[in-house]
Formats: structure tokens, sequence, C-alpha cells
């Protein structure tokens, strides 16, 4: 008896999005013959780009996961001077598009090419990734844990290492896997900064043949590699681990005193900070000045802006709302389906945007040819994109929310639209913010797939940014390259305020034992993804509605 | 919760209302003076004269702009039901893809007849609309100009090693190589390219970047389309003469002169709509040529329009003899462009 049935059928329905991408691939590389296939893939060169891109991929997401957690533990456990300024500044560079972060160090340093250069562009556009939920979930950790740690002689740093580190890890590995998934389908940086991936032969595989058919087969090799990654992460989840507060009053850890390294990990954390955003700031300031050519007028960029603010806020929108009935579904009723479902959301995300700009090309003229080259398609080719990024933030943010208070609304006659509209929904708001915060700032950075698929004539600033750089106008370029940054860091800073480093309240959390649905709910839930802890922090972060605390009197 | 119940009905009457707009699809009809036009050459350059068309023809022209290859792979992945009338392309490949799927209209005779056999389709589905020499460019500080190269093959040699910027992945290096193949067979074009990767040939990922290196000296010369030149000058506000960059044309029929072509053709949906024909035989009229001629410094490829001062003029290229219609045979070449390595 499958429990949920309706919400089962919502959330498969939705994952359908998640799909056509796939099914793309498959009748393409279907259609090439098996010959082609074997051809295409069982070559030397295919297993040395799978080789890099994996290589490249695994040495980011260890990058990332060593700059991110060391940030997020200086910010929000030691006494960092300026903690809430960094705070803010280790999450901004996700603002930056990491094409024009490769561009911007590709102009200031000299022969900046290969796979090391490389990586440094894609971590520091990245480890924002796994820096927000790690600090959202160090704010929210049960100290009382520590302290017991602490009590039974461990010294502070034993005991972070050795227990709040672990407390931490879902939010750290859930960070790592979009990493990971990140960096194999970027194009951008390693385009830009001349690293044979993947993503880079499969553009140039179109780029120089118009054949998509060698493109296609390789990017169902990377699929694979994905679903690779998907079950090696399934595979390193602890069973049965719990980590929700046990009982008590919430209350702020102890902060570590940094004593003489309080200077050098303020200037650690500045110059990690310079890199990330000041190298690109400074390129974009040199473009103006040193270039003739000037952006179009004012209405122009304005046009822009405004369209990009729009195209990225129905993207937000659909994605969340495609979004609702998986996350529902993982935190309400885990099992074997909710998993399956989870997990498809997550393969098309490694694919490159191009191809699934094209999956929508096609689809958009053989099957939804209304909606062709209108903003609908465009948005929903940004949920195909970004589907993960949403499912992980309300299966987080549900699983935050008690189920005990819909089971007593409904014993109280209420009917199920009711209970969600004003129960749930509630509850997930601000974990549903956070999903939607991210959604939209990856929205505006988002290149390939508005190329192809947005309605003639209609430009946002990711590609007038692009137009003007094709034609080496760099000068003209920049103000778009500004605005696409400043108009993605509002969302980005929104985010990291809300990881509770620059509130001086403190964080309630979590009433997952108590509701009997633990934080880690067998297979669905937890590891999700990185806004899903995040979100889940950040929603708890904000929130003081009485609805959250529970039998175990967790303070509200 | 009224305000929630109002709030989900106006959110559900727009989105149907948008789709309800969507659906009422805006075909372009022959003769309604309207045009869609798939660019694959930038709006920078082509955007002007593309307005100038429409205040002077009262024809309405939305262009879609994109790369030139992403735009041939939109088109075939559209097929028939491609919302384009007009595809105007940077380089003869792209043109030549989307006819060899059957996507273009035969050209009418009068139209073909203004340009030069050697810039147009043989089968009459595409002409050229202006002309793109292949060039080395150099920096005279770096490359006195008597040691400049007298034929492209000549950068195999061991003085040129680590000084060239090649842009593999550029559709003009890639027709360029299909070139060699076609005048002087697959094993020398093959030995070409292995010998420029042993000659560390410096790769770029576009012909912009190869002419700035060049200017700032990080590289003493490069192989790219003869109009980035004149842009870069432009774009750093100093006269070409000026410019850190000069341009050294190849002779003798070496292959390293060739001259492609940026062409148009029309989609088969359009084949009876004179708006598109308006369009074509206004870029190959004197108007649109001289524009190209003086502002994006290409060559016009209809006779009697002069070239930009400062460059060469068409007639007086030491082109090689070759056929760009043949240049369509691009999976060969690539295969050896990745199995060179480069790519």
């Amino acid at each position: 008896m499958l429990p949920h049935p309706a919400l089962a059928l919502l959330a498969s329905a939705a994952i359908v999005v998640a799909l056509i991408p796939l099914v793309y691939l498959a009748v393409r590389v279907a259609g090439a013959g098996w010959q082609r296939i074997v051809d295409e893939i069982f070559t030397a060169r295919t297993a040395v780009l799978a080789g890099r891109s994996i290589g490249l991929a695994a040495v980011v997401t260890l990058a990332c996961v060593v700059l991110g957690v060391g940030s997020a533990f200086l910010v929000t456990r030691t006494d960092l001077p300026g903690r809430r300024v960094f705070g803010v500044l280790a999450a901004l560079p996700l603002a930056i598009p990491t094409y024009v972060a490769g561009f911007a160090w590709v102009s200031t340093v000299d022969n900046f090419a290969g796979f090391w250069d490389a990586a440094l562009v894609l971590v520091l556009c990245s480890y924002p990734y796994v820096y927000l939920p790690t600090a959202a979930a160090l704010t929210g950790a049960d100290p009382a844990q520590e302290e017991v740690a602490r009590s039974l002689g461990d010294g502070p740093w034993r005991a972070f290492m050795r227990t709040t580190l672990r407390q931490i890890r879902p939010a750290v590995v859930a960070g790592g896997l979009l990493v990971a998934l990140y960096v194999l389908s970027d194009f951008g940086a390693v385009s830009i900064v001349r690293v044979d991936v993947f993503t880079r032969a499969i553009f140039t595989s179109i780029n120089l043949g118009f054949d998509k058919t060698g493109a296609l087969v390789l990017a169902t090799v990377l699929v694979a590699l994905t679903a690779a990654v998907l079950v090696g992460e399934v595979l390193t989840r602890q069973r049965g681990a719990r980590y929700a507060r046990l009982s008590g009053a919430g209350r702020p850890p102890a902060r570590i005193g940094l004593g003489r390294l309080r200077w050098p990990a303020a200037g650690l954390i500045a110059a990690v900070a310079a890199l990330a955003l000041g190298v690109p700031a400074m390129s974009l300031l040199r473009w103006v000045a040193a270039g003739v050519s000037r952006p179009g007028s004012l209405a122009e960029v304005a046009v822009a802006a405004g369209n990009t603010l729009w195209v990225s806020a129905l993207g937000a929108l659909l994605t969340l709302l495609l979004a609702l009935p998986v996350g529902l579904l993982l935190a309400r009723a885990p099992g074997p389906l909710a998993t399956v479902v989870d997990r498809l959301a997550y393969l098309p995300h490694a694919l490159p945007g191009l191809v699934i700009g094209l999956s929508l090309v096609s689809f958009g003229t053989t099957v939804a040819f209304a909606l062709y080259q209108t903003v609908w398609l465009l948005v929903l080719a940004y949920s195909t994109l970004f589907l993960p990024l949403a499912v992980g933030a309300v299966g987080a943010a549900a699983a935050q929310a008690p189920p005990a208070l819909e089971e007593v609304a409904k014993s109280l006659g209420r009917g199920p639209m009711y209970v969600l509209r004003t129960i749930t929904l509630r509850l997930t708001a601000p974990g549903l913010g956070a999903g939607a915060a991210l959604v939209f700032l990856t929205c505006v950075k988002e290149l390939p797939a508005t190329l192809l698929l947005r309605p003639t004539n209609m430009d946002t600033l990711a590609t007038e940014l692009w137009t003007h750089t094709s034609f080496g106008a760099y000068a003209a370029a920049a103000p778009y390259a500004l605005l696409l940054v400043l108009v993605a860091a509002v969302p980005t800073w929104w985010l990291s305020t809300r990881t509770g480093v620059s509130t001086r309240a403190r964080l309630p959390i979590t009433t997952g034992v108590a509701a009997g649905v633990p934080v880690e709910a067998s297979a669905g839930t937890d590891l999700s993804t990185t806004a899903g802890i995040a979100s889940a922090e950040i929603a708890s972060a904000g929130m003081v509605t009485p609805g959250t605390s529970t039998g175990a009197g967790t303070r509200g | 919760m009224r305000l929630s119940r109002s709030l989900a009905l106006t959110l559900g009457s727009l989105l149907l209302a948008s789709f309800g707009l969507a659906a009422c699809g805006s075909e372009d009809e022959p003769g309604d003076k309207r045009l869609t036009v798939y660019s694959g050459r930038s709006e920078n350059l082509v955007g002007p004269i593309l307005q100038e068309f429409q205040e002077e023809s009262g024809i309405t022209v939305e262009v879609r702009y994109g790369d030139t290859a992403a735009m041939a792979a939109q088109l075939l992945e559209e097929g028939d039901r491609s919302p384009a009338d007009v595809f105007l392309a940077q380089d003869a490949g792209a043109l030549g893809a989307v006819s060899k799927a059957g996507l273009f209209a035969d050209l009418p005779d009068d139209v073909l007849q203004k340009v030069p056999a050697a810039y147009r389709a043989n089968n009459g589905h595409w002409v050229g609309v202006t002309g793109r020499s292949r060039v080395l460019v150099y920096n005279p500080d770096l490359v006195p100009e008597s040691e400049l190269p007298a034929s492209v093959f000549e950068l195999t040699e061991e003085k040129w090693r680590g000084k060239v910027g090649i842009a593999p992945t550029n559709a003009s290096f890639q027709a360029f190589i299909t070139a060699i193949r076609v005048d002087h067979g697959d094993d020398r074009a093959r030995e070409f390219l292995s010998g420029l990767v042993a000659n560390e040939a410096q790769v770029r990922d576009n012909n912009v970047l190869i002419v700035r290196d060049v200017a700032d000296g990080k590289l003493a010369v490069g192989l790219v389309n003869h109009y980035y030149v004149f842009g870069q000058a432009k774009e750093a506000g100093v006269p070409v003469e000026e410019y850190g960059a000069k341009l050294h044309f190849f002779k003798d029929g070496d292959t390293g002169a060739l001259v492609n072509v940026s062409g148009v053709g029309i989609l088969n949906k359009a084949a009876s709509d004179p708006d598109a024909r308006a369009l074509v035989e206004f870029l190959l009229g004197t108007r649109a040529q001289t524009y190209f001629a003086e502002q994006t410094f290409e060559y016009p490829v209809v006779s009697g329009v002069p070239t930009a001062p400062g460059l060469p003029e068409l007639a007086a290229l030491e082109v090689p003899d070759i056929d760009l219609n043949d240049l369509d045979t691009l999976q060969e070449t690539i295969q050896m462009i990745t199995d060179a390595g480069l790519a």
C-alpha cells in the first residue's frame, strides 16, 4: 500500500520534466546505431576525457569542502574578527558566473590555462555551495553533544573534529555532491581556461561539425558518470545516523578562541575573498577603462536586466512548484519510490546547458510547438536544469516541519488542501524561500540554454554579455557583467544572512527525532542537496513560530 | 483565506492568458512584410545593416542571434518546423550543412548571378555575402617583415616553435584545414596538423584572443581572419596603422591565402516569400556591400564596391584555386583536428 498516493503521483508527474533531456538523448543516440555508439565511446580519447572530467570534479570538490568547511568553521565557531562581513563575503562568489571569472583570470594572469588553473577558477566560484549549508549546519548544530565531548576530556579542536564534523556531515556531503555535479556540467570556465573535459568535447563536437550525434553520445557518457557519482554518494551514507537535536533548549555553541591565530585566520579568509571576488571585479573595471566600445543605450541595459529578472523569477517559481511534491514525498513518505524520484531529478544536472537546450528545442518543435521560442519553454529548461537545487530545499524544509501538526489538523476535520496551504507551506516557507533564492541566482547566470530557447529579440544580461565578448568588445560587455553579478548578489547576500551568522538571536532547530521522523530519514531526505540542509537550517534560523516545537520540548 | 484564493485565481488566469497568447503562433506568411532571420553573425556586425533594411523596405525583421554552429544545430533540430525564413551564416561550412539537410530553397538565377561562381553554392542554395581572407597576423616588434613566412606550411619549422597562435575550434580554421585537404591531400593536412602540435603552437579559444595576444606581444604570429585587426584597433581606439598587430597575406596561391565567405540562404518555407528575396537582394546591393566594406572591414563579393582603406583589393589577393563548395566535407577534417589533439 503506497503511502500518500496522490503525492507520489504528483511527484512522478513533476519528474517528467527532468526526463525530457534523458528521453531526447536516448532517442537521438539510439538513432545513431550501435556501431557509432561503440566507435564514439570506446576510444582512448573518451577514456582520457572521462578521467580528466572526474579528476577535475574530484579535485574541485575536495578543495571546496576544505575551503567551505574551513571558512564556515572560522566564521561560525571562532572569534574571528569581522566575522559578519566575512560571513557574507564568503558566500558572494556564488553570484559570479564561471565564464566571467574565467575571463577575468585569463586576462589578468599570463598563460592561465590547463587543468590546475581551471580547478582554481572552479573552486573559487563554487565553494559557497559547501560553505552555505555547512555554516547553517554549524550554527544550528546541537552544542550539547560537543559539550558532552568536552566534559569527557576532549580539547576544543578535538571535540570539533570528532563530534561537530560528524554532525555537519550531511550538509557537507550535500554541498560536495552539488559541486561535483556542477563541475561535470560546467562549460564556461573550462572552455575559457582551456582544459579538455567532456563538456568542452561535447561543445566542440557540435561546433566543429554541426553533427550532434557524436556530441550526444558523449553526453550520454556524462549521464552515466553522474549516475556513478550519485550511487557513490548513497554508499557513503551511514545507516541510521541521527542528526537532530536530542532535547533541551537551543543555545549558541561556544566559540573557540583563536588566540594568536586570529589575525592570520582573518587574513586567510580575506585572501580567499580577494581572489574570488577581487580578481573578477578588477578585471571588469579594467575592461571598462581600457576599451572604447560602450553598451547600447541605458534603455537596452534596463530591458536586458528586466528580462533577466522576469525570466529568472519565473524559473524559480516553476522549479519550486515542481519540486514541492517531490520534496514533500521525500519527507513524508520516504521509501524506494521517493529515492528513485529524487535521484532522477539529479541525472540531468550534470548535462551541459547546451544539451539541455537542444533537447528542449527538440521537445518544443515536436511536442509543444505552441510553446516554442516563448518564455515558457525557457522557464521549463530552467526547471530541468535546477530541479535538484529546489528538491533538496523543499525536502529538508519539509523534514523539519513535523508531520504531527498536519495530522492534528486533519484529525480536526480540515481537508488536505487547507492543511497544505495553512500549515505545511507556512512551516516550510523560509526553506522554500532559500531554495527559490538559490534557483533564482543560478537562472540569472545561465547562458547556453538561454541562447537557444529565448524568444527571438529577447535579451538577458547573460546573452548580451556573451554577444559583446564574442566580438571582443569587452568594454561594452563589462557593464552587463557587473550588473549580472550585482543582480545575482542580492539573493546570495540574503542566503548568507539566513545562515544565522549575522544574527545575534539563536536558533532553534529540528524536532526530527521527537516527531518520529529523523532528519536523516531513511533513503531520501538528508543528503539531497546543498540548499537541502542549508535551507532547513536557514529556515529555522529566522523562524520563530511556535509550531516547530513538539512534545520534546524544543524551544520554538 | 480570501486573499490567497483571489491571488491564485489571478495567477491562474494570467498563466492561461499567456499560454493563449503563446498559442496564437506568429507564423510568417509570404508577403506579410515580416521576416524571421537566424543570424550566426553577431549583432554588432549585422544589426545596423539589418535595421537599415527594415527602415528602407518597411519589412519587420526579427533577428535571432547566436553562434553560427549553434544556430545551424538549432536549424537542423527544428527541421521543417523552424520559424526561420532566412539563415545568415558566418561561413560556408554551416551553409553547406543546412543545405545538405535539405532545408534550403533554390535561389533565383538573377540573385545567383550577382556573385562570382567561386563564392556561391553549386546547387544554388546559398550565396556568399562578404569575403573573409585567412591571414597571418604578426607583431612587427617581434617579427620583422623580412622574416615573415612565404607559405603557411613554414609555420611547422623550428624558428616558429611556440610562437604561432591558432584557434582550432573556430570554424574558419576548420575550413582552412579542409582547404589544405582539398588542395594538397589528406596526408599533407595531417602532417601539417601534427607539425603544428609538435612545434608547440599556442591554442586559443577564438580569433579575438589571438589578435589581442599578438598585439600585446604574448604571441609572435597567429592564423586568423583579416578583419579582426581592424575591429580590435577600433576597440582600442587607435588607427589601424598604429595597432600592435599587422596583417600578412600569403601569396602565390598558397593555401594560407584562402578566402572564405559569410553567406545567406532562404529556408524552404520562405521559398516564395518576396520579403526573403528582398533581404537577400539588399544584402547583395551596393549599400549593404559598402557597409560591410567600411564597417566590418570585410571584402564585398559584388563587383564595383571598393574595399576599406588599408586593405588590399580582393582581386589583388593571390588566392588558392579552391572551390568553396568542396569545403563542406567537414567530418574528416574534424576527425583530423581531434586526432591531432588540437580539439
